[in-house]
């Protein structure tokens, strides 16, 4: 396969893969998901965390992303309460992301010369995050295939350098690509293997499963005690000292802690999608979490990956 | 004479800023020269996705040479009082010249300041314009500290005379001034050098970019009208749709699809906001069907399958949205079939102010008004609290949910399909109007009495908390619900005392923030609002309701709940009714009508009555600007600046009849017989309201008390016959003062 002339891919992990060489070809270093239940690619700390602070970085990784609320118990063609985003960020921001960008979507098959690719002001917020930037939504053919965000601010941070941040929604860009209408009939592996599995195969019964769980069956009193252990513990972890009493070294637990940021985030949209949250209680949930990744980003900031002198 | 040829490169700028940014980036370049002294012949601004050009032609070479002249010590001043001077004014001593003045020989120094030259002058002026641009909002990107709406790539900055082009040599945040820019992002993206704006637009178009956004909009406006009409179809035009799309592309390519079968059953509305708002397409409409059976989309390229792949891409796109759109539509209808218990009741959940309560506490407060309208405004009273439990229904729907600008429309749509008469379906949609001063204005009774009630039950509520516009603040846009009360009287010509509505509903509101008081305490303020609905008058009323409570074990002193709500009641009331009076000054304001008749109308009884204070203004305005209109409020002035007068110095207010037997002069007695004549006219005429009438009638009065003035004097030593002409004055005040209050006429 060669970036010029690359044949249409066949399967969603092909499109994956290419995604992940493209970029590991111009320079990011891969990395894997996180190994928490997030809403969006966006919470993964190489993206929350490493948006802040002056040291430069590059990074980009699929993350599978969970909404309880968008559950459908995997029957409409392309709502899901687990799905995969791809997520690249780069710090500070190259003068030609858009052009790495394009270049991108020629790489998972994409014709330049055919489809009408547009960037469409969309600027976005995450309340939760303590977080905005500016930016567009990529259209092809007047479908959103990916999120383009220059970041310009993160946990109450102003951001410097700015980060630009692109989000590929992959079930959906890769139903585009491959012309499926369903996401459940798409290829996942090559539909030429020996053992060939749809996506279907895959996560439809887990939708089902998640379904249940998330709207109906899901102990909305464990949850919500979770949710205060949660907060709790990262305030816990950050009134820790400095000092690491055992090593006596600077250790300062920002990870941990916004680890328990996340965890609050996701058992704040599990309760959601109960419906236990009514809309004034709502905001001040979504307050009390945006409170954390404010106290996570400010921890992160005066150790030596936010940019302090080690 | 050379021209100035700007362009600012960037990455996409959001459509709806385009034609705003390229203004202001031609008023504040041009304002800059100007002020610089660089005059211009004249500028004209673009702009497409990516760029910000602006051309100015016939600039000045440099500017023009500035002398100042200043004045300095005297001759034999000190030397460090002389050389301090020099210094100031930049010159020697030798420059300086000798004057003679009244005050003896002073130094004078001509300073004489060069003229600089245009490109430096351009460089200083797009340098400070692009450090402070007014977008609405700007970003930073990679390490730099400039902000622009989206990152800044390339400045094109040249002056080009007979001699050629050249680069105004300026640098923003390491981005260099030069002759360059580039085409099309796909179809010609390679830099080329551009030598004045002709060469510029001209080699644009080749690298397939039409600079002119007029153009574009124009382009595809034609173009999409063309594809419509060959299938048979006309085009849903949309300006505002065309304007935004017209800045997504810069090389605009017109196609046009076919909605699926499956989705045309769909209400257009909901087709065409679908349509528009996620995928900016227009609506083609089928005349033969009504329908809107089809869809025009607008790419930003060419393709060699002339937009195949595009055009089924974007069909594509369309029916998995309309599938959506389907999906609510059919689980709505479902719902408003069975009632829509489901949505009202969800109402109850939703918060409409936090100190106002749900909207299911509005929407009872709403119908309970609408209830108590509907006999002024000729509604039957259960419709209209039914129209009004169901106004907002909607609200819930998943329609309205995805396409909030859809509400009220779905209501209307799905109260229809719930078996509700088709008058209280239209009550949802019609209810929110009218939404400004030229907006069409409801005048079914149904929905008038419901977009009344639900717009005064607006304005009282935040009076109730406080929460008034300030300012530019009005975050409710109560102006607006004031006005809408202003429009929906006048234009069904109610006669709605205002005051007693204000009254009880700020009451009721008060009794809904006080509901952790004591229910004794409750119970004496829903009293107070019967007595409001028997008396008509809110003093009455609490007087009547304190009397009753007296002896017994409700506490109606000084402090108690009763008396506090009682005592701030009637001033909320006041105030508010002030500021309809105000909104309703501009509202006449635009319609020719003096601020000041207005003032002089509103101070007279019955004001709450908009429609007759309405009437009574243009009677007022229509006499005042004749010639007799207007002389009668000078002689009323001048009756009533002796009378004020006369009756400070004297302490006594002189009001007792004048008799005509007293009555020296020809034009004493005319004045007699002219008052007495007059009000005879006057009070029927009030009484019939038949404002013209009495205006006139009033004016008639001028030419007598012109000719009193002229002849009589009333300040006179005999004290019988001031005393007599004095209170001949008061009947003048007081028959003028029956029909309005002149005193507040301006000049």
């Amino acid at each position: 396969m060669t970036d010029t002339t690359p044949q249409t891919p066949r399967s969603f992990q092909e499109i994956i893969l290419r995604l992940q060489s493209y970029w590991g070809a111009k320079g990011c270093a891969i990395l894997q998901p996180y190994d928490m239940e997030v809403g969006a690619g966006t919470f993964h700390p190489a993206t929350t965390l490493r948006a802040l602070g002056s040291r430069p970085w590059a990074a980009a990784y699929v993350q599978p992303s969970r909404r309880p609320t968008d559950g459908r118990y995997g029957e409409n063609p392309n709502r899901l309460q687990h799905y995969y985003q791809y997520q690249v960020l780069i710090k500070p921001s190259p003068p030609d992301l858009q052009q790495l960008y394009l270049g991108s979507l020629q790489a998972i098959g994409i014709d330049m010369e055919l489809h009408d690719i547009r960037f469409v002001e969309d600027d976005w917020e995450s309340p939760t995050l303590g977080a905005w930037g500016l930016g567009w939504e990529v259209w092809c053919d007047g479908m959103e295939v990916s999120q383009f965000t220059y970041f310009q601010q993160v946990g109450g941070h102003d951001c410097h350098p700015v980060s630009g941040e692109l989000t590929y929604g992959l079930e959906r860009l890769a139903m585009y690509v491959l012309g499926i209408d369903h996401v459940m009939d798409m290829p996942f592996n090559d539909p030429d293997a020996p053992i060939p599995l749809s996506y279907g195969d895959v996560f439809r019964q887990t939708e089902e499963e998640y379904a249940r769980y998330n709207f109906d069956t899901a102990n909305t009193e464990v949850l919500l005690r979770h949710f205060e252990e949660a907060e709790a513990e990262c305030e816990h972890l950050l009134a820790q000292d400095d000092t690491d009493p055992k090593t006596g070294k600077h250790i300062i637990m920002a990870h941990p802690a916004y680890d328990q940021c996340i965890k609050a985030s996701h058992i704040f949209n599990l309760l959601d999608a109960r419906g236990v949250i009514s809309v004034t209680e709502r905001q001040a949930y979504i307050g009390r979490v945006r409170a954390l990744a404010k106290r996570c980003a400010d921890a992160f900031v005066r150790t030596e990956a936010g940019g302090q002198a080690a | 004479m050379p021209d100035l040829l700007i362009e600012l490169f960037s990455e996409e700028i959001p459509a709806r800023m385009q034609v705003r940014a390229a203004e202001d980036l031609r008023r504040r370049v041009t304002d800059g020269l100007v002020e610089a002294g660089l005059t211009y012949a004249g500028a004209a601004a673009f702009s497409t996705p990516r760029r910000l050009t602006l051309t100015v032609q016939g600039l000045l070479d440099e500017s023009p040479i500035v002398r100042e002249e200043r004045k300095g010590p005297k001759v034999g001043a000190p030397d460090k009082a002389i050389e301090g001077f020099l210094r100031g004014a930049g010159v020697t001593r030798a420059q300086l010249e000798e004057r003679d003045t009244p005050k003896g020989a002073v130094y004078f120094a001509t300073i004489e300041r060069a003229g600089r030259p245009a490109a430096e002058i351009v460089a200083e002026v797009l340098v400070e314009t692009i450090r402070t641009f007014p977008w609405p909002k700007s970003m930073r990107w990679g390490a730099g500290s400039l902000r622009w709406v989206r990152p800044l790539h390339s400045i094109l900055c040249i002056l080009t005379d007979e001699g050629g082009a050249q680069i105004v040599p300026l640098d923003v945040d390491g981005i260099a001034a030069g002759d360059t820019t580039r085409g099309h992002r796909f179809m010609a993206s390679d830099a080329f050098s551009v030598s004045s704006f002709e060469d510029y637009e001209a080699k644009l178009k080749r690298a397939h970019v039409i600079l002119s956004p007029e153009e574009r909009a124009e382009q595809i406006r034609q173009e999409a009208a063309n594809l419509a009409f060959a299938a048979g179809c006309e085009l849903v035009e949309d300006a505002g749709l065309l304007a935004e799309v017209a800045g997504l592309v810069e090389w605009p390519a017109v196609l046009m699809g076919e909605i699926d079968e499956a989705f045309l059953d769909l209400p257009p509305e909901v087709l065409q906001t679908s349509m528009k708002e996620h995928q900016k397409f227009f609506s083609v409409r089928n005349p033969k069907t009504g329908r809107i059976e089809r869809f025009v989309t607008v790419a930003n390229r060419d393709t060699a399958d002339q937009g195949a792949t595009i055009l089924a891409g974007n069909q594509k796109v369309l029916s998995a949205r309309l599938a959506d759109a389907k999906f609510f539509w059919d689980n709505d209808l479902r719902v408003a079939r069975s009632d829509m218990g489901a949505w009202t009741r969800a109402l109850e959940d939703v918060t409409f102010h936090n100190k106002l309560g749900s909207q299911g506490d509005r929407i009872r407060r709403i119908a309970a008004l609408a209830r108590e309208l509907a006999p002024v405004t000729g509604a039957d009273s259960d419709k209209a609290a039914r129209a009004a439990e169901l106004a907002k229904a909607d609200l819930n729907s998943e329609m309205v949910y995805e396409f909030p600008e859809l509400q009220g429309l779905m209501g209307r749509y799905y109260i229809e399909a719930s078996g509700e008469d088709a008058a209280i379906a239209a009550v949802a949609q019609e209810h929110y109007s009218p939404l400004g001063p030229s907006d069409d204005v409801p005048t079914a009774p149904l929905s008038v009495t419901v977009a009344l009630a639900d717009k005064l039950d607006m304005l009282t509520g935040f009076w109730a908390i406080d929460e008034k516009p300030t300012g530019s603040k009005d975050p409710f846009a109560l102006r607006r619900a004031a006005l809408g009360v202003i429009r929906l009287v006048l234009s069904s010509e109610l006669r709605l005392p205002l005051d007693r509505y204000i009254d009880s509903q700020l009451l009721k509101h008060k009794i809904q923030l006080n509901g952790d008081a004591d229910e004794k305490d409750i119970g004496a303020l829903n009293d107070l609002l019967d007595e409001i609905a028997e008396h008509g008058v809110f003093g009455a009323a609490l007087r009547s309701v304190r009397a009753r409570l007296e002896d017994s074990e409700i506490d109606t002193s000084d402090g108690s709940l009763l008396v506090r709500v009682g005592e701030v009641v009637p001033d909320l009331s006041q105030d508010l009714l002030a500021f309809i009076h105000d909104r309703l000054k501009v509202f006449l304001r635009d319609q020719g009508i003096r601020h000041d008749v207005i003032d002089a109308c509103t101070q007279m009884a019955g004001n709450d009555d908009l429609s007759r204070l309405v009437k009574r203004a243009r009677a007022l305005n229509a006499v005042i600007v004749t010639d007799d209109g207007e002389n009668l409020v000078q002689g009323f002035k001048r009756a009533n600046n002796i009378l004020t007068q006369a009756e400070e110095k004297d302490g006594v207010e002189y009001s007792f009849g004048a008799d005509p037997k007293f009555a020296e002069t020809d034009s004493e007695r005319a004045l007699f017989a002219a008052l007495e004549a007059a009000e005879a006219r006057i009070a029927p005429a009030l009484e019939a309201e038949d404002y013209p009438e009495a205006m006139a009638a009033m004016a008639g009065l001028r030419a007598p008390i012109d000719a009193f003035f002229e002849e009589v004097q009333v300040n006179t030593d005999n004290a019988i016959l001031r005393r007599n002409r004095l209170n001949l004055l008061s009947q003048i005040r007081r028959i003028c003062a029956s029909v309005a209050d002149l005193t507040r006429i301006e000049g």
